[in-house]
């Protein structure tokens, strides 16, 4: 799924340029970087209520090439701006991380613990 | 990716959580410019990561090694203490002694030391009270 729907149905703003080349087949929802961590494979959407830097790094470390923070979080510019320099794309969105991964959920999107190593 | 021969080290200190991931990202950056698979990439960034992590909350301070020849890339951190008593519990997933502050920065799950074993394909641990841990991960390139 482009990064672009993704913002459709999660009915997010999109805080950094879109990268068309990007498809995300599953996600892992956490405010912890560890969980995520042990979880996430390949082709993931990180959706997240945490903004630090940790989770900028965290996503770099796994190659998630998409984050979503809900609950309206916004990073601040200079995370956007260490997003922008690894090429990862970020959104907001007002839905809590609930929603935002049950929306996704009924569009496809599974979840990461089946890929599990 | 014959006859690479490449040996990196990184002090890592106790507290140091603004350049936390600095060094992995270095080595992952390394080892992508050497055409490492990117499946192998990902387990060593990650497995690389936690160690550091490790090295900065929990120990007084340490160093990340990288080696690599033709067959291995061979990450090893070296810490200056406290040390781990019971290495069998600190292993266990979900066991953590990190304090709250480290909680609310996203880490301290106690997934650390068993997702570095599941990322390596060799892993091994030893420590000793009052002198220090090492873990040497191992991740086969072929
Ligand atoms: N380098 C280290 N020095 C001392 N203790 C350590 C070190 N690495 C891990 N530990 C101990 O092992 C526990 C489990 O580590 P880990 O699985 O990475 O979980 P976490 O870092 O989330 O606590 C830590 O909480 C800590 O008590
Ligand atoms: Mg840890």
């Amino acid at each position: 799924m482009k990064t672009r729907e993704i913002a459709e149905i999660l009915s997010a703003e999109m805080l950094t340029e879109d990268n068309p080349a990007i498809d995300i087949r599953s996600a892992c929802g956490s405010d912890m970087m560890s969980d995520v961590l042990a979880f996430v494979k390949d082709q993931t959407v990180l959706v997240t209520g945490l903004t630090n830097p940790h989770v900028i790094r965290t996503a770099e470390m796994l190659d998630v090439s998409c984050i979503v923070f809900c609950r309206g979080k916004r990073p601040d510019e200079e995370m956007l701006e260490m997003a922008r320099e690894r090429d990862i794309v970020v959104l907001s969105t007002r839905h809590t991380m609930y929603v935002a991964c049950g929306l996704l959920y009924t569009h496809g999107i599974v979840g990461c613990e089946s890929t599990r190593r | 990716m014959a006859d690479v021969s490449i040996l990196e080290t990184f002090d890592v200190e106790r507290g140091a959580f603004e350049t936390a991931g600095e060094a992995s990202a270095t080595i992952k950056r390394t080892l992508k410019r050497l055409g490492v698979d990117v499946g192998i990439l990902r387990r060593v960034a990650v497995a690389t990561y936690e160690v550091e992590l490790n090295l900065i909350i929990h120990s007084l301070g340490g160093r990340l090694e990288l080696a690599v020849d033709e067959n291995w890339v061979r990450v090893t951190s070296r810490d200056r203490g406290p040390g781990i008593p019971d290495i069998d519990k600190a292993m266990t997933e979900g066991y953590s002694t990190a304090p709250e502050d480290v909680r609310t920065l996203g880490f301290g799950a106690g997934m650390g030391l068993p997702n570095m074993k599941r990322n390596a394909d060799d892993f091994s641990i030893a420590s000793e009270v009052g002198v220090g841990t090492t873990i040497c991960m191992g991740f086969k390139l072929r």
